[in-house]
């Protein structure tokens, strides 16, 4: 076993528990909005459940709105959810200050899109790996010198990278540099939004490999917040979609690409330009464009533009539907089918 | 089918501080009346540089050598004034950015509008008849209302399609997308992609696309080219290069692309880096890379024909070696294009 595992703070929670735990979570932001700047709400994320085993990869995916960011700074506390609860090992941490908070933000790390502007541009490789580890205080001072050198193995960076400075390297390296640095604590939980997106294909690849070998050997979990769906079907063990603040879908990544339930995950997976010409993108059945989620539609959020709605769309907003091994979706069409299948 | 545009050797180079910074080199192709070809290629690789160039678009800095000829006409002596004429009336252009094309003080009529009148003798009521008729061609709904909006009123993808209305205005020959569906959400990209592929039959615009998205030059073009480091290193139709890709860099980029397929963490991955492009290898410039490396990599390998409609630049290739010692269609790149 490495060393990087054997600092992890081994699960207080029951064994075979959810390692994260969202409930009922929602994150409402303040805008001035109208011709009269009328103080008013935007709704980002709205009565979001989701829960991730230790270990696994879950995806949330959506468009801009989805409130899939807003979700993922919620659960690394650099958000303060309105309402609900956010249980990790057990431990409901939506509220938790100071110490508590401290010893939480330990155990989930976050990696960001751009580790261009996430590193301290005047600190070296090694500082800015370090500097994780001085914030946790983790172990003695010559413990977390070999740390580091460990770390920057463990992300594939050479140690002649060491003293470099994130300008000197390239952008593949820079998000190396952002991964061990989340790594340093030992994390049970990294929380990437959009980890690859500002990669090239073949540097993209590199991450991606890196990610799931983490994953594996250091048995991590990843919250990994992408708009590409097939990078998401790639590297994710469940997928969640979300549309204007609510997730509209969760279940096992093959099932959700294989047989998606809720017409938006439909449309959306209809809609990725396949890098293969004999299969055809279809510009999705969808009337207009996503609805302000200042004031978000009534109902099922997803009526207004979708294909199939019904009259009960407009009011009733729907529960969740189970359609059998973990893969649910909220919507009255889809379990419609269910109850009287052609 | 002519060749609208042929590019035959084109050098850019930028004078940077005090070294010299090779961005394109001895890149030729030709593109057909009608055909939307892409150019695809990772950051760095010159497809913008290469566009910009066809532009007129350069900073003073670069030097490019060769010839670009639009129409039977070489672009690359023409003066600013010369090319301001061509550019948004001849050869127009659509950016990734649709905030940067358009100005947020004017309404997204009046800019259609404008580019019209900027080249043609339309009086104001015509160009105006005219933008309303193509913001609805692009799909902006209820156009003569909108036309008077100012484009921070609409959505990134219905100012895109205002960006393309603008770059359609005078019918031109060629229209140049870089990076068009980037910054759009995927549902509103494919809107595009199908607008763009509906205005090709409609107004028989030919199109080059800039892209590093294979998916969306898999499902928008006909025919490609692949550029690494400055050098094109092949060019077929777009069915071929997903099928039966030659040159290596090709093969590995569309290996590196995640599928359900592939297990989780066995991506291939290209080991190295891009070279530096002030002191690039000498031959090919994939060859630090590649793994079949061979002694003649250190020469450039010349792009020849493979077959009717496939060119390469790779000393794997029989055609490359006929073509350097003399035998083949040197630098002779195939004309496809629709219905080729």
């Amino acid at each position: 076993m490495n060393a990087v595992v054997a600092a992890a703070t081994p699960g207080a929670s029951s064994p075979g528990g959810p390692l994260l735990q969202v409930e009922g979570l929602v994150k409402r932001f303040p805008v001035r909005s109208g011709l009269w700047r009328r103080a008013a709400q935007l709704h980002a994320v709205e009565g979001v459940d989701l829960e991730v085993a230790p270990g696994e990869v879950l995806a949330v995916v959506g468009e801009s709105g989805s409130g899939k960011t807003t979700l993922a700074r919620c659960i690394l506390r650099l958000l303060d959810p309105t309402a609900g609860r956010i249980v990790f090992d057990g431990v409901d941490v939506a509220g938790v200050r100071g110490r508590d908070l401290e010893r939480f933000r330990q155990r989930v790390q976050p990696v960001f899109q751009d580790p261009f502007s996430s590193l301290d541009p005047r600190w070296t490789v090694e500082r800015s790996v370090r500097e994780a580890l001085d914030a946790h205080a983790v172990g003695t001072d010559e413990e977390r010198a070999a740390r580091v050198v460990h770390l920057l193995d463990r992300v594939g960076l050479s140690p002649s990278l060491a003293g470099r400075r994130p300008h000197e390297l390239s952008g593949g390296q820079r998000q190396r540099v952002g991964i061990a640095a989340a790594l340093a604590p030992a994390p049970d939980l990294i929380v990437a939004d959009e980890p690859v997106s500002a990669l090239d294909v073949s540097v993209q690849a590199q991450v991606l490999n890196l990610l799931s070998e983490l994953q594996r050997d250091l048995g991590l979990a990843i919250v990994f917040v992408a708009h590409d769906l097939s990078v998401v079907e790639h590297i994710s063990h469940r997928v969640a979609v979300m549309y204007l603040g609510r997730i509209v879908e969760t279940g096992p990544t093959g099932a959700v690409f294989r047989d998606p339930r809720h017409p938006y995950t439909q449309a959306l997976l209809e809609a990725i330009p396949l890098p293969d010409p004999s299969r055809p993108s279809r510009p999705p059945d969808l009337v207009g464009e996503i609805p302000s989620p200042i004031s978000p539609p009534s109902g099922c959020r997803f009526h207004p533009r979708c294909p199939v709605a019904i009259a009960r769309c407009t009011d009733d907003d729907p529960e969740m539907t189970d359609f059998g091994g973990g893969h649910v979706a909220a919507c009255h069409v889809a379990r419609a089918r269910l109850d009287r299948p052609a | 089918m002519t060749a609208l545009l042929a590019v035959d050797r084109v050098d850019v180079d930028f004078r940077v501080a005090d070294a010299d910074v090779s961005a394109v080199s001895d890149v030729s192709v030709e593109i057909a009346e009608g055909e939307i070809f892409g150019l695809v290629g990772e950051s760095g690789c010159g497809k913008t540089t290469l566009a910009l160039a066809l532009m007129g678009l350069l900073p003073a800095s670069a030097d490019v050598r060769g010839s670009i000829r639009f129409q039977g006409r070489d672009l690359v002596p023409l003066s600013d004034d010369e090319m301001r004429r061509l550019r948004g009336d001849r050869i127009s252009m659509v950016l990734q950015d649709p905030m940067t094309s358009l100005d947020p003080c004017f309404s997204i009529g009046e800019q259609v509008a404008e580019t019209i009148r900027a080249h043609r003798p339309a009086d104001r009521r015509e160009a105006r008849d005219r933008a309303i008729r193509l913001l609805r061609d692009v799909g902006i709904p209820d156009a003569e209302r909108r036309y008077a909006d100012p484009p921070h009123r609409l959505s990134g993808g219905m100012r895109q399609r205002v960006v393309i209305a603008t770059a359609l205005a005078n019918e031109p020959a060629l229209m140049i997308a870089d990076e068009p569906t980037t910054a759009l959400d995927v549902t509103i990209q494919a809107q595009v992609l199908d607008l763009l592929r509906d205005l090709r039959r409609t107004h028989h615009t030919t199109i080059l696309l800039i892209t590093h998205d294979l998916g969306v030059v898999a499902q928008l073009c006909d025919r490609v080219g692949v550029m690494y480091a400055g050098q094109l290193v092949e060019v077929a139709p777009v069915e071929t290069i997903f099928r039966a890709p030659r040159h290596p860099y090709t093969q590995a980029l569309l290996e590196a692309l995640p599928t359900a397929g592939q297990a989780r963490g066995a991506l291939r991955v290209i080991e190295g880096r891009v070279p530096d492009l002030t002191d690039p290898p000498p031959g090919c410039r994939f060859a630090p890379r590649c793994p079949h490396r061979m002694p003649e990599c250190d020469r450039v390998p010349p792009m020849a024909l493979e077959d009717a409609d496939h060119a390469v630049a790779c000393w794997l290739s029989d055609a490359t070696r006929a073509a350097a010692a003399g035998e083949g269609s040197v630098a002779e790149t195939p004309l496809g294009g629709v219905g080729a």
